[in-house]
Protein backbone atom coordinates (compact mmCIF):
# COMPACT_ATOMS: atom_id res chain seq x y z
CA UNK A 1 0.00 0.00 0.00
CA UNK A 2 2.97 2.22 0.60
CA UNK A 3 3.47 4.76 -2.27
CA UNK A 4 0.20 4.59 -3.83
CA UNK A 5 -1.22 7.76 -4.86
CA UNK A 6 -4.52 9.04 -2.99
CA UNK A 7 -7.28 8.77 -5.50
CA UNK A 8 -8.44 12.36 -6.35
CA UNK A 9 -11.86 11.56 -5.37
CA UNK A 10 -10.55 11.07 -1.92
CA UNK A 11 -8.82 14.16 -2.05
CA UNK A 12 -11.58 15.86 -3.43
CA UNK A 13 -14.30 14.29 -1.05
CA UNK A 14 -12.04 15.39 2.60
CA UNK A 15 -12.36 19.45 0.69
CA UNK A 16 -15.72 18.69 0.16
CA UNK A 17 -16.96 17.51 3.84
CA UNK A 18 -14.65 19.97 5.13
CA UNK A 19 -16.06 23.09 3.17
CA UNK A 20 -19.37 21.92 4.09
CA UNK A 21 -18.31 22.25 7.67
CA UNK A 22 -17.46 25.16 7.82
CA UNK A 23 -20.32 26.78 5.08
CA UNK A 24 -22.81 25.34 8.15
CA UNK A 25 -20.85 27.27 11.13
CA UNK A 26 -20.64 30.37 8.51
CA UNK A 27 -24.45 30.56 7.92
CA UNK A 28 -25.88 29.86 10.87
CA UNK A 29 -24.42 32.68 12.65
CA UNK A 30 -25.70 35.40 9.39
CA UNK A 31 -28.51 37.32 10.93
CA UNK A 32 -31.67 37.12 9.53
CA UNK A 33 -32.48 40.39 8.20
CA UNK A 34 -29.79 39.74 5.98
CA UNK A 35 -31.22 36.16 4.24
CA UNK A 36 -31.79 38.01 1.18
CA UNK A 37 -28.51 39.48 0.51
CA UNK A 38 -27.07 36.07 1.61
CA UNK A 39 -29.42 34.34 -1.34
CA UNK A 40 -27.69 37.00 -3.81
CA UNK A 41 -24.30 36.80 -2.68
CA UNK A 42 -24.30 32.77 -2.43
CA UNK A 43 -25.79 33.03 -6.11
CA UNK A 44 -22.55 35.31 -7.34
CA UNK A 45 -20.19 32.43 -5.40
CA UNK A 46 -21.83 29.59 -6.86
CA UNK A 47 -20.96 31.34 -9.94
CA UNK A 48 -17.37 30.55 -9.71
CA UNK A 49 -18.35 27.93 -11.92
CA UNK A 50 -17.26 30.34 -14.26
CA UNK A 51 -13.87 28.74 -13.51
CA UNK A 52 -14.82 25.18 -15.64
CA UNK A 53 -16.86 27.32 -18.53
CA UNK A 54 -13.39 29.08 -19.39
CA UNK A 55 -11.73 26.20 -19.36
CA UNK A 56 -14.11 25.01 -21.90
CA UNK A 57 -14.02 27.88 -23.53
CA UNK A 58 -10.36 27.91 -24.03
CA UNK A 59 -9.90 24.16 -24.91
CA UNK A 60 -8.12 24.84 -28.06
CA UNK A 61 -9.93 25.71 -31.87
CA UNK A 62 -13.16 26.91 -32.37
CA UNK A 63 -15.26 23.68 -31.69
CA UNK A 64 -18.52 22.66 -30.34
CA UNK A 65 -17.20 22.25 -27.19
CA UNK A 66 -15.34 25.64 -26.89
CA UNK A 67 -18.55 27.38 -28.35
CA UNK A 68 -20.41 25.80 -25.30
CA UNK A 69 -18.03 27.06 -22.85
CA UNK A 70 -18.61 30.46 -24.28
CA UNK A 71 -22.45 30.16 -23.77
CA UNK A 72 -22.08 29.29 -20.49
CA UNK A 73 -19.30 31.83 -19.30
CA UNK A 74 -21.53 34.21 -21.26
CA UNK A 75 -24.78 32.83 -18.79
CA UNK A 76 -23.45 32.54 -15.79
CA UNK A 77 -21.15 35.94 -16.59
CA UNK A 78 -24.70 37.43 -15.63
CA UNK A 79 -25.20 36.00 -12.16
CA UNK A 80 -21.45 36.74 -11.24
CA UNK A 81 -21.46 40.48 -12.22
CA UNK A 82 -25.27 40.96 -11.24
CA UNK A 83 -25.11 38.48 -8.01
CA UNK A 84 -22.40 40.94 -6.43
CA UNK A 85 -23.98 44.43 -7.94
CA UNK A 86 -27.37 43.69 -6.76
CA UNK A 87 -26.04 42.34 -3.41
CA UNK A 88 -23.85 45.51 -3.26
CA UNK A 89 -27.19 47.83 -3.61
CA UNK A 90 -29.24 45.63 -0.83
CA UNK A 91 -26.70 46.04 1.82
CA UNK A 92 -26.03 49.85 0.50
CA UNK A 93 -29.78 50.17 1.68
CA UNK A 94 -29.02 48.79 5.03
CA UNK A 95 -26.38 50.79 5.40
CA UNK A 96 -28.41 54.24 5.55
CA UNK A 97 -29.38 55.83 7.83
CA UNK A 98 -27.22 53.63 10.43
CA UNK A 99 -27.86 54.89 14.02
CA UNK A 100 -24.67 55.53 15.54
CA UNK A 101 -22.51 53.29 17.82
CA UNK A 102 -25.38 50.88 18.65
CA UNK A 103 -24.42 47.70 19.27
CA UNK A 104 -26.93 44.74 19.68
CA UNK B 1 1.84 34.10 -18.38
CA UNK B 2 1.81 30.44 -17.25
CA UNK B 3 1.25 29.53 -13.61
CA UNK B 4 1.93 26.03 -12.34
CA UNK B 5 0.09 23.76 -11.13
CA UNK B 6 0.68 24.41 -7.52
CA UNK B 7 0.73 28.33 -8.11
CA UNK B 8 -3.11 27.67 -9.57
CA UNK B 9 -3.64 25.48 -6.57
CA UNK B 10 -2.35 28.13 -3.95
CA UNK B 11 -4.26 30.96 -5.69
CA UNK B 12 -7.74 29.07 -5.93
CA UNK B 13 -7.20 28.74 -1.78
CA UNK B 14 -7.06 32.05 -1.38
CA UNK B 15 -10.29 32.88 -3.36
CA UNK B 16 -11.86 29.98 -1.55
CA UNK B 17 -10.77 32.02 1.76
CA UNK B 18 -12.18 35.36 0.73
CA UNK B 19 -15.77 33.62 -0.28
CA UNK B 20 -15.91 32.06 3.14
CA UNK B 21 -15.19 35.59 4.52
CA UNK B 22 -17.99 37.09 2.35
CA UNK B 23 -20.40 34.93 4.44
CA UNK B 24 -18.99 35.71 7.19
CA UNK B 25 -19.56 39.42 6.79
CA UNK B 26 -23.11 38.90 6.59
CA UNK B 27 -23.06 38.61 10.47
CA UNK B 28 -23.79 42.24 10.49
CA UNK B 29 -25.45 44.97 8.66
CA UNK B 30 -22.25 46.89 9.43
CA UNK B 31 -19.56 44.59 8.55
CA UNK B 32 -22.07 43.03 5.38
CA UNK B 33 -20.72 45.50 2.36
CA UNK B 34 -17.25 44.89 3.30
CA UNK B 35 -17.61 40.85 3.16
CA UNK B 36 -19.46 41.72 -0.48
CA UNK B 37 -15.77 42.88 -1.25
CA UNK B 38 -14.34 39.97 -0.39
CA UNK B 39 -16.64 37.74 -2.39
CA UNK B 40 -15.71 40.20 -5.27
CA UNK B 41 -11.93 39.72 -4.65
CA UNK B 42 -12.38 36.17 -4.75
CA UNK B 43 -13.85 36.13 -7.99
CA UNK B 44 -11.62 38.14 -9.78
CA UNK B 45 -8.77 36.21 -8.22
CA UNK B 46 -10.50 32.73 -9.72
CA UNK B 47 -11.01 34.19 -12.80
CA UNK B 48 -7.53 35.85 -13.72
CA UNK B 49 -6.13 32.37 -12.37
CA UNK B 50 -7.66 30.42 -14.42
CA UNK B 51 -7.32 32.80 -17.70
CA UNK B 52 -3.41 31.75 -16.80
CA UNK B 53 -4.13 28.33 -17.64
CA UNK B 54 -6.23 28.39 -20.42
CA UNK B 55 -4.72 27.81 -24.12
CA UNK B 56 -6.69 30.88 -25.39
CA UNK B 57 -9.34 33.23 -23.85
CA UNK B 58 -10.61 35.71 -26.76
CA UNK B 59 -14.01 33.80 -26.68
CA UNK B 60 -13.86 33.66 -22.61
CA UNK B 61 -13.23 37.07 -22.82
CA UNK B 62 -15.88 38.13 -25.68
CA UNK B 63 -18.71 36.08 -23.15
CA UNK B 64 -17.52 37.75 -20.15
CA UNK B 65 -17.93 41.04 -20.90
CA UNK B 66 -21.54 39.92 -22.85
CA UNK B 67 -22.99 38.00 -19.86
CA UNK B 68 -21.65 41.19 -17.59
CA UNK B 69 -22.83 43.18 -19.46
CA UNK B 70 -26.40 42.15 -19.26
CA UNK B 71 -25.85 41.07 -15.28
CA UNK B 72 -24.81 45.02 -14.61
CA UNK B 73 -27.89 46.12 -16.51
CA UNK B 74 -30.04 43.77 -14.65
CA UNK B 75 -28.79 44.60 -11.40
CA UNK B 76 -29.26 48.30 -11.76
CA UNK B 77 -32.35 47.84 -12.92
CA UNK B 78 -33.81 45.55 -10.55
CA UNK B 79 -36.72 46.73 -8.16
CA UNK B 80 -36.92 45.19 -4.77
CA UNK B 81 -39.40 43.86 -4.77
CA UNK B 82 -38.66 41.72 -7.51
CA UNK B 83 -35.67 40.13 -5.80
CA UNK B 84 -37.38 37.01 -5.38
CA UNK B 85 -37.76 36.50 -9.23
CA UNK B 86 -34.48 37.67 -9.96
CA UNK B 87 -32.62 35.84 -7.44
CA UNK B 88 -35.02 32.41 -8.95
CA UNK B 89 -33.46 33.37 -12.65
CA UNK B 90 -29.89 33.67 -11.60
CA UNK B 91 -30.43 29.81 -9.59
CA UNK B 92 -31.17 28.72 -13.12
CA UNK B 93 -28.12 30.46 -14.72
CA UNK B 94 -26.08 28.75 -12.34
CA UNK B 95 -27.39 25.19 -13.17
CA UNK B 96 -27.92 25.75 -17.03
CA UNK B 97 -23.80 26.38 -16.70
CA UNK B 98 -23.58 23.06 -15.16
CA UNK B 99 -25.39 21.15 -17.91
CA UNK B 100 -23.53 23.34 -20.57
CA UNK B 101 -20.14 22.61 -18.61
CA UNK B 102 -21.11 18.70 -18.55
CA UNK B 103 -21.74 18.18 -21.84
CA UNK B 104 -17.90 19.96 -23.23
CA UNK B 105 -16.09 17.86 -21.38
CA UNK B 106 -18.24 14.61 -21.96
CA UNK B 107 -17.51 16.07 -25.49
CA UNK B 108 -13.68 16.27 -24.91
CA UNK B 109 -12.33 15.17 -21.79
CA UNK B 110 -8.96 15.31 -22.90
CA UNK B 111 -9.24 19.58 -22.53
CA UNK B 112 -9.99 18.85 -19.29
CA UNK B 113 -7.02 16.81 -18.12
CA UNK B 114 -9.49 14.15 -17.74
CA UNK B 115 -8.27 11.06 -19.57
CA UNK B 116 -10.39 9.73 -22.26
CA UNK B 117 -12.48 7.14 -22.10
CA UNK B 118 -13.39 9.14 -19.17
CA UNK B 119 -12.26 7.70 -16.01
CA UNK B 120 -15.06 5.70 -13.80
CA UNK B 121 -15.40 8.20 -10.75
CA UNK B 122 -15.20 10.71 -12.84
CA UNK B 123 -18.55 9.99 -14.67
CA UNK B 124 -20.31 9.19 -11.74
CA UNK B 125 -19.47 13.30 -10.99
CA UNK B 126 -20.10 13.95 -14.48
CA UNK B 127 -23.94 12.29 -13.97
CA UNK B 128 -24.36 14.05 -10.52
CA UNK B 129 -23.52 17.27 -11.90
CA UNK B 130 -25.53 17.53 -14.96
CA UNK B 131 -28.69 16.21 -13.24
CA UNK B 132 -28.27 18.32 -10.43
CA UNK B 133 -27.81 21.35 -12.82
CA UNK B 134 -30.26 20.28 -15.01
CA UNK B 135 -33.09 20.09 -12.44
CA UNK B 136 -31.89 23.33 -11.19
CA UNK B 137 -32.28 25.38 -14.41
CA UNK B 138 -35.70 24.12 -15.56
CA UNK B 139 -36.80 23.94 -11.49
CA UNK B 140 -36.06 27.45 -10.83
CA UNK B 141 -37.79 28.83 -14.03
CA UNK B 142 -40.70 27.63 -13.20
CA UNK B 143 -40.00 29.02 -9.50
CA UNK B 144 -39.27 32.58 -11.43
CA UNK B 145 -42.55 31.94 -13.04
CA UNK B 146 -44.41 31.62 -10.37
CA UNK B 147 -42.70 34.77 -8.37
CA UNK B 148 -43.00 36.58 -11.37
CA UNK B 149 -46.70 36.01 -11.45
CA UNK B 150 -47.23 34.49 -15.17
CA UNK B 151 -49.35 32.34 -13.68
CA UNK B 152 -52.30 33.71 -15.97
CA UNK B 153 -50.18 33.21 -19.02
CA UNK B 154 -49.31 29.87 -18.38
CA UNK B 155 -50.18 27.01 -16.28
CA UNK B 156 -47.07 25.65 -15.46
CA UNK B 157 -46.14 29.45 -13.66
CA UNK B 158 -49.60 29.06 -12.02
CA UNK B 159 -49.11 30.47 -7.95
CA UNK B 160 -51.83 27.60 -7.26
CA UNK B 161 -49.89 24.02 -6.54
CA UNK B 162 -50.18 22.24 -10.46
CA UNK B 163 -51.06 18.86 -9.06
CA UNK B 164 -52.61 15.61 -10.88
CA UNK B 165 -53.38 12.45 -9.84
CA UNK B 166 -50.62 9.71 -9.79
CA UNK B 167 -47.80 12.52 -9.59
CA UNK B 168 -45.59 11.45 -6.89
CA UNK B 169 -45.83 7.94 -8.88
CA UNK B 170 -44.70 9.48 -12.17
CA UNK B 171 -42.06 11.75 -10.32
CA UNK B 172 -40.49 8.56 -8.85
CA UNK B 173 -40.67 6.60 -12.37
CA UNK B 174 -39.08 9.33 -14.37
CA UNK B 175 -36.42 9.91 -11.73
CA UNK B 176 -35.90 6.17 -11.75
CA UNK B 177 -35.64 5.89 -15.39
CA UNK B 178 -33.28 9.08 -15.23
CA UNK B 179 -30.92 7.00 -12.61
CA UNK B 180 -31.13 4.20 -15.06
CA UNK B 181 -29.89 6.03 -18.19
CA UNK B 182 -27.29 7.48 -15.74
CA UNK B 183 -26.16 3.97 -14.98
CA UNK B 184 -26.25 3.17 -18.61
CA UNK B 185 -23.57 6.39 -19.42
CA UNK B 186 -21.65 4.94 -16.61
CA UNK B 187 -20.65 1.56 -18.48
CA UNK B 188 -21.36 2.69 -21.94
CA UNK B 189 -18.46 2.55 -24.20
CA UNK B 190 -17.07 6.30 -25.72
CA UNK B 191 -18.35 5.81 -28.94
CA UNK B 192 -22.33 5.09 -27.15
CA UNK B 193 -21.78 7.55 -24.57
CA UNK B 194 -23.91 10.39 -26.19
CA UNK B 195 -27.50 8.74 -26.22
CA UNK B 196 -27.75 8.03 -22.52
CA UNK B 197 -26.27 10.97 -21.15
CA UNK B 198 -28.42 13.22 -23.33
CA UNK B 199 -31.34 11.49 -22.27
CA UNK B 200 -30.43 11.44 -18.76
CA UNK B 201 -30.19 15.08 -18.84
CA UNK B 202 -33.43 15.51 -20.76
CA UNK B 203 -35.69 13.64 -18.36
CA UNK B 204 -33.63 15.42 -15.65
CA UNK B 205 -35.36 18.67 -17.24
CA UNK B 206 -38.64 17.22 -17.12
CA UNK B 207 -38.30 16.32 -13.44
CA UNK B 208 -37.43 19.70 -12.36
CA UNK B 209 -40.48 21.24 -13.73
CA UNK B 210 -42.30 18.16 -11.84
CA UNK B 211 -41.04 19.06 -8.66
CA UNK B 212 -41.54 22.64 -8.23
CA UNK B 213 -45.16 23.04 -10.08
CA UNK B 214 -47.02 21.58 -7.05
CA UNK B 215 -45.73 24.06 -4.58
CA UNK B 216 -47.59 26.57 -3.76
CA UNK B 217 -46.72 30.28 -4.24
CA UNK B 218 -46.59 31.16 -0.02
CA UNK B 219 -43.90 27.85 0.16
CA UNK B 220 -41.46 30.16 -2.47
CA UNK B 221 -39.44 30.69 0.67
CA UNK B 222 -38.80 27.10 0.89
CA UNK B 223 -38.39 26.27 -2.78
CA UNK B 224 -35.98 29.46 -3.50
CA UNK B 225 -33.52 28.23 -0.44
CA UNK B 226 -34.05 24.48 -1.82
CA UNK B 227 -32.80 25.52 -5.16
CA UNK B 228 -30.32 28.18 -3.70
CA UNK B 229 -28.41 25.13 -2.18
CA UNK B 230 -29.30 23.17 -5.24
CA UNK B 231 -27.45 25.59 -7.71
CA UNK B 232 -24.34 25.16 -5.02
CA UNK B 233 -24.10 20.80 -5.28
CA UNK B 234 -24.50 21.46 -8.98
CA UNK B 235 -21.12 23.85 -8.96
CA UNK B 236 -19.79 21.50 -6.32
CA UNK B 237 -20.60 18.13 -8.71
CA UNK B 238 -18.64 20.07 -11.70
CA UNK B 239 -15.67 20.76 -9.42
CA UNK B 240 -15.52 16.68 -8.42
CA UNK B 241 -15.50 15.98 -12.47
CA UNK B 242 -13.00 18.91 -13.11
CA UNK B 243 -10.87 17.86 -10.28
CA UNK B 244 -11.42 21.64 -9.11
CA UNK B 245 -11.15 21.95 -5.55
CA UNK B 246 -12.02 25.82 -5.55
CA UNK B 247 -15.70 25.06 -6.85
CA UNK B 248 -15.62 22.41 -4.49
CA UNK B 249 -15.49 24.62 -1.87
CA UNK B 250 -17.79 27.36 -2.96
CA UNK B 251 -20.07 24.86 -4.01
CA UNK B 252 -20.40 23.48 -0.53
CA UNK B 253 -20.86 26.72 0.77
CA UNK B 254 -23.71 27.71 -1.23
CA UNK B 255 -24.93 24.23 -1.25
CA UNK B 256 -24.65 24.08 2.84
CA UNK B 257 -25.90 28.04 3.23
CA UNK B 258 -29.10 27.11 0.84
CA UNK B 259 -30.09 24.20 2.96
CA UNK B 260 -29.89 25.95 5.97
CA UNK B 261 -31.95 28.61 5.07
CA UNK B 262 -34.67 25.76 3.77
CA UNK B 263 -34.59 24.50 7.13
CA UNK B 264 -34.99 27.76 9.17
CA UNK B 265 -38.18 28.03 6.78
CA UNK B 266 -39.81 24.68 7.17
CA UNK B 267 -39.02 25.17 11.35
CA UNK B 268 -40.83 29.00 10.87
CA UNK B 269 -44.06 27.41 9.42
CA UNK B 270 -43.30 23.94 11.32
CA UNK B 271 -43.52 21.75 8.55
CA UNK B 272 -41.49 18.70 7.58
CA UNK B 273 -39.20 19.42 4.07
CA UNK B 274 -40.89 16.86 2.76
CA UNK B 275 -44.62 17.99 3.74
CA UNK B 276 -42.91 20.94 1.73
CA UNK B 277 -41.63 19.76 -1.30
CA UNK B 278 -44.24 17.06 -1.86
CA UNK B 279 -46.40 19.99 -2.48
CA UNK B 280 -50.66 20.76 -2.19
CA UNK B 281 -50.29 22.65 0.63
CA UNK B 282 -53.42 25.73 0.99
CA UNK B 283 -54.84 24.18 -2.78
CA UNK B 284 -57.86 26.31 -1.68
CA UNK B 285 -55.83 29.52 -1.96
CA UNK B 286 -57.72 32.58 -2.30
CA UNK B 287 -60.80 30.98 -1.61
CA UNK B 288 -62.94 32.62 1.85
CA UNK B 289 -62.41 29.82 4.37
CA UNK B 290 -66.13 27.87 4.98
CA UNK B 291 -67.36 26.24 7.99
CA UNK B 292 -67.88 27.58 11.09
CA UNK B 293 -70.72 30.36 11.57
CA UNK B 294 -71.01 33.38 9.61
CA UNK B 295 -69.51 35.75 12.05
CA UNK B 296 -69.01 39.83 12.00
CA UNK B 297 -65.85 41.56 12.13
CA UNK B 298 -65.57 45.14 13.00
CA UNK B 299 -64.42 47.06 9.50
CA UNK B 300 -62.80 51.16 9.71
CA UNK B 301 -61.66 53.38 7.72
CA UNK B 302 -58.40 54.87 7.44
CA UNK B 303 -59.11 58.18 9.56
CA UNK B 304 -60.79 55.37 12.37
CA UNK B 305 -57.12 53.72 11.84
CA UNK B 306 -55.62 57.22 12.05
CA UNK B 307 -57.35 58.01 15.51
CA UNK B 308 -56.45 54.92 16.99
CA UNK B 309 -52.39 55.02 15.85
CA UNK B 310 -52.16 58.89 17.02
CA UNK B 311 -53.92 58.01 20.67
CA UNK B 312 -51.29 55.07 21.14
CA UNK B 313 -47.58 55.31 22.80
CA UNK B 314 -46.50 51.83 21.09
CA UNK B 315 -47.28 50.20 17.66
CA UNK B 316 -45.79 47.58 15.95
CA UNK B 317 -45.95 47.12 12.10
CA UNK B 318 -46.35 43.55 11.06
CA UNK B 319 -45.64 43.73 7.17
CA UNK B 320 -46.25 40.65 4.89
CA UNK B 321 -46.62 39.89 1.49
CA UNK B 322 -49.44 41.97 0.90
CA UNK B 323 -47.29 45.20 1.64
CA UNK B 324 -44.82 43.71 -1.12
CA UNK B 325 -47.58 43.32 -3.61
CA UNK B 326 -49.00 46.38 -3.15
CA UNK B 327 -45.49 48.11 -2.89
CA UNK B 328 -46.53 49.90 0.17
CA UNK B 329 -42.75 50.11 2.00
CA UNK B 330 -42.34 53.44 1.26
CA UNK B 331 -45.74 54.46 2.31
CA UNK B 332 -45.58 52.70 5.50
CA UNK B 333 -41.68 54.39 6.50
CA UNK B 334 -44.01 57.69 6.02
CA UNK B 335 -46.75 56.91 8.19
CA UNK B 336 -43.87 55.72 11.05
CA UNK B 337 -42.17 58.66 10.59
CA UNK B 338 -45.45 60.58 11.40
CA UNK B 339 -45.88 58.21 14.53
CA UNK B 340 -42.22 58.75 15.68
CA UNK B 341 -42.75 62.68 15.35
CA UNK B 342 -45.44 62.41 17.37
CA UNK B 343 -43.26 60.56 20.13
CA UNK B 344 -45.22 57.23 19.40
CA UNK B 345 -42.75 54.21 19.42
CA UNK B 346 -42.96 52.29 16.03
CA UNK B 347 -41.10 49.28 15.52
CA UNK B 348 -41.79 46.55 13.00
CA UNK B 349 -42.07 42.79 13.51
CA UNK B 350 -40.79 40.47 10.53
CA UNK B 351 -41.66 36.61 10.66
CA UNK B 352 -39.16 34.32 9.10
CA UNK B 353 -41.56 33.37 6.29
CA UNK B 354 -43.21 36.55 5.64
CA UNK B 355 -43.24 37.43 1.78
CA UNK B 356 -41.83 35.27 -0.59
CA UNK B 357 -38.13 34.70 -0.15
CA UNK B 358 -35.78 34.58 3.16
CA UNK B 359 -35.19 37.79 4.63
CA UNK B 360 -37.79 39.57 1.97
CA UNK B 361 -39.19 41.88 4.41
CA UNK B 362 -35.90 43.50 5.61
CA UNK B 363 -34.74 44.42 2.37
CA UNK B 364 -38.22 46.09 1.67
CA UNK B 365 -38.29 47.91 4.34
CA UNK B 366 -34.26 48.89 4.11
CA UNK B 367 -35.18 49.91 0.61
CA UNK B 368 -37.94 52.41 2.68
CA UNK B 369 -34.88 53.44 4.65
CA UNK B 370 -36.15 52.16 7.39
CA UNK B 371 -33.20 52.01 10.42
CA UNK B 372 -32.40 48.40 11.08
CA UNK B 373 -32.86 48.60 14.81
CA UNK B 374 -36.28 49.54 14.53
CA UNK B 375 -37.13 45.97 12.54
CA UNK B 376 -37.02 43.06 15.22
CA UNK B 377 -37.42 39.13 14.50
CA UNK B 378 -40.47 37.13 15.58
CA UNK B 379 -38.14 35.74 18.89
CA UNK B 380 -37.25 39.21 19.64
CA UNK B 381 -40.26 41.29 19.75
CA UNK B 382 -43.04 37.78 20.45
CA UNK B 383 -42.73 39.08 24.41
CA UNK B 384 -43.43 42.90 23.52
CA UNK B 385 -47.08 42.33 22.07
CA UNK B 386 -48.79 42.48 25.66
CA UNK B 387 -47.60 45.54 26.28
CA UNK B 388 -47.94 47.27 23.17
CA UNK B 389 -50.97 49.85 22.41
CA UNK B 390 -51.17 49.09 18.67
CA UNK B 391 -50.24 45.87 16.50
CA UNK B 392 -50.97 46.78 12.57
CA UNK B 393 -51.10 43.94 10.32
CA UNK B 394 -50.06 45.35 7.02
CA UNK B 395 -51.23 42.23 3.98
CA UNK B 396 -50.17 39.12 6.42
CA UNK B 397 -52.43 36.28 7.60
CA UNK B 398 -51.30 32.98 8.57
CA UNK B 399 -48.14 34.36 10.40
CA UNK B 400 -50.87 35.91 12.73
CA UNK B 401 -53.28 33.46 12.65
CA UNK B 402 -53.84 32.13 16.82
CA UNK B 403 -55.31 28.93 15.43
CA UNK B 404 -51.58 27.90 15.48
CA UNK B 405 -52.00 27.53 19.33
CA UNK B 406 -55.03 25.44 18.79
CA UNK B 407 -54.50 21.62 18.76
CA UNK B 408 -55.74 20.05 16.16
CA UNK B 409 -55.86 23.07 13.42
CA UNK B 410 -53.53 22.42 10.13
CA UNK B 411 -50.89 25.25 11.47
CA UNK B 412 -51.24 24.00 14.80
CA UNK B 413 -47.03 24.75 16.07
CA UNK B 414 -46.19 26.98 13.68
CA UNK B 415 -44.57 29.89 15.64
CA UNK B 416 -47.30 33.04 14.92
CA UNK B 417 -46.06 36.78 15.85
CA UNK B 418 -48.69 36.90 19.12
CA UNK B 419 -50.26 40.41 17.48
CA UNK B 420 -53.48 38.85 19.20
CA UNK B 421 -52.07 40.05 22.39
CA UNK B 422 -51.76 43.36 21.87
CA UNK B 423 -54.49 46.20 23.32
CA UNK B 424 -55.83 47.02 19.87
CA UNK B 425 -55.33 45.04 16.11
CA UNK B 426 -55.57 46.79 13.08
CA UNK B 427 -55.84 44.33 10.06
CA UNK B 428 -55.32 45.61 6.59
CA UNK B 429 -56.15 43.18 3.92
CA UNK B 430 -57.51 43.06 0.70
CA UNK B 431 -60.72 41.07 1.14
CA UNK B 432 -61.66 38.42 3.91
CA UNK B 433 -60.24 36.17 1.63
CA UNK B 434 -58.49 33.33 3.87
CA UNK B 435 -54.70 32.93 3.87
CA UNK B 436 -52.33 30.34 2.02
CA UNK B 437 -53.33 27.72 4.61
CA UNK B 438 -57.02 28.24 3.41
CA UNK B 439 -58.41 28.45 7.53
CA UNK B 440 -59.80 31.11 8.93
CA UNK B 441 -58.24 33.56 10.98
CA UNK B 442 -60.28 34.26 14.64
CA UNK B 443 -58.26 36.89 14.98
CA UNK B 444 -60.07 39.37 12.33
CA UNK B 445 -63.15 38.76 14.92
CA UNK B 446 -61.54 39.42 17.75
CA UNK B 447 -63.37 42.48 19.49
CA UNK B 448 -60.37 44.60 20.08
CA UNK B 449 -59.71 43.95 15.99
CA UNK B 450 -60.41 46.47 13.39
CA UNK B 451 -60.41 45.66 9.82
CA UNK B 452 -59.40 47.88 7.30
CA UNK B 453 -60.24 46.79 3.50
CA UNK B 454 -58.04 47.64 0.50
CA UNK B 455 -54.69 48.04 -1.21
CA UNK B 456 -51.82 48.52 1.19
CA UNK B 457 -50.02 50.81 0.01
CA UNK B 458 -54.33 53.43 -0.98
CA UNK B 459 -54.93 52.52 2.39
CA UNK B 460 -51.92 53.33 4.10
CA UNK B 461 -51.41 56.77 2.28
CA UNK B 462 -54.85 58.21 3.41
CA UNK B 463 -53.68 57.30 7.00
CA UNK B 464 -50.91 59.33 6.58
CA UNK B 465 -52.70 62.13 5.27
CA UNK B 466 -55.30 61.75 7.90
CA UNK B 467 -52.73 61.85 10.50
CA UNK B 468 -51.90 65.47 8.79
Amino acid sequence: MHGVAVDPLVTNLTVFVLAIFVGYHVVWNVTPALHTPLMSVTNAISSVIVVGAILAAGAGPMDFGTILGAIAVAVVAINTFGGFLVTERMLEMFKKKEPKGTQR
Amino acid sequence: MTLSANAVALWYLLASIFFILALKGLSHPQSARQGNRFGILGMLIAVLTTFTITQRFELAVAALVVGGAIGWWVARRVEMTQMPELVAAMHSLVGLAAVLIAVAVVNNPLAFNIGDPIPAGNRVELFIGTFVGAMTFSGSIIAFGKLAGLGNKFRLFSSAPVVFKGQQIINALIFLAMVGFGIAFFVASPEAKWPPFLIMTALAFVLGVLIIIPIGGADMPVVISMLNSYSGWAASGIGFSLNNPLLIVAGSLVGSSGAILSYIMCKAMNRSFFNVILGGFGGAEGAVATGGEQRSVRSGSPDDVAFLLGNAESVIIVPGYGLAVARAQHAVKELAHKLSAKGIKVRYAIHPVAGRMPGHMNVLLAEAEVPYDQVAEMEDINSDFGTTDVAFVLGANDVVNPLAETPGSPIYGMPILETHKARTVIVNKRSMASGYAGIDNPLFYMDKTMMVFGDAKKVVEDIVKAIE
